[in-house]
């Protein structure tokens, strides 16, 4: 099975989602089927924004050269599992307001199935795998380590059951 | 050895990073994390409940029996959160 595409960047600068889109769908013209997800900075701390507490600002911290790596690794066990023609991440670290955008995942196939299993696929074990951590800042200046949620973990190990 | 500390991790250590010699009968991750707990009260107090830290041996997630043998780069973390 040839192996498909595969665009990778862990970076500090903002992304453009329409932008990369886009340029994604000009070097893909024949795929039949293109799945993204944009994650971006909520303003608020908790499930749901009528039971949570407000926040103003979030720091992510990384770890450089790991980050890549399991990002890459992530990719690559999607593309065992979907015949995808390309698949793009981007990951942010640094600081963020409310409304920035955080991560994007695109990915190409020849029909909708395998594009939006593999774009799901790939943000599901992110989120348990890829050594990011978010900080929170609130109103008031307090600053709180996100913690990692059970319903997560639930998430990745979900496509293990398939 | 190279040994890396994130997040509330590193904060609690008071340090990013240190390189560390430990002795011959440390070898794996859970007893390396003993080990440095043991190099002062801030080690201590971020290790106080060791199943909270994550473990990466040359950047790869490892479980606590995991051997440290060869290892060049040990990394210390919560549970992540990025997304």
């Amino acid at each position: 099975m040839p192996r498909s595409g595969v665009d990778i960047r862990v970076q500090r600068e903002t992304f453009d989602a329409g932008a990369e889109l886009n340029r994604f769908l000009a070097r893909n013209p024949t795929s039949g089927g293109v799945a993204s997800f944009v994650g971006q900075m909520r303003d608020f701390r908790g499930l749901d924004r009528a039971d949570g507490t407000p926040l103003t600002a979030m720091t992510l911290e990384h770890y450089p050269g790991m980050a890549e790596r399991q990002l890459a690794d992530v990719v690559t066990e999607a593309q065992t599992r979907w015949a995808t023609d390309d698949v793009l991440v981007i990951h942010r670290y640094g600081d963020f307001a409310p409304g920035d955008p955080i991560v994007l995942v695109i990915a190409a196939a020849a029909h909708r199935g395998p594009a939006f299993d593999a774009c799901s696929f790939i943000m599901d074990w992110l989120k348990t795998k890829a050594p990011f951590w978010k900080q929170e800042r609130g109103p008031d200046g307090s600053t709180t380590w996100v913690e990692a949620r059970d319903s997560d973990d639930a998430r990745a190990e979900k496509w293990d059951k398939r | 050895m190279n040994v890396l500390y994130f997040a509330w991790v590193k904060e609690k250590v008071g340090i990013s990073e240190e390189t560390v010699t430990p002795p011959a009968d440390v070898t794996t991750v859970a007893q390396l994390t003993t080990w440095l707990a043991a190099r002062s009260p801030k080690h201590a107090a971020a290790f106080k409940d060791a199943r909270l830290v994550k473990v990466a041996v040359d950047q790869v997630h490892v479980p606590p029996s995991t051997s440290i043998a060869g290892a060049r780069e040990v990394a210390f973390f919560p549970p992540v959160t990025g997304g």
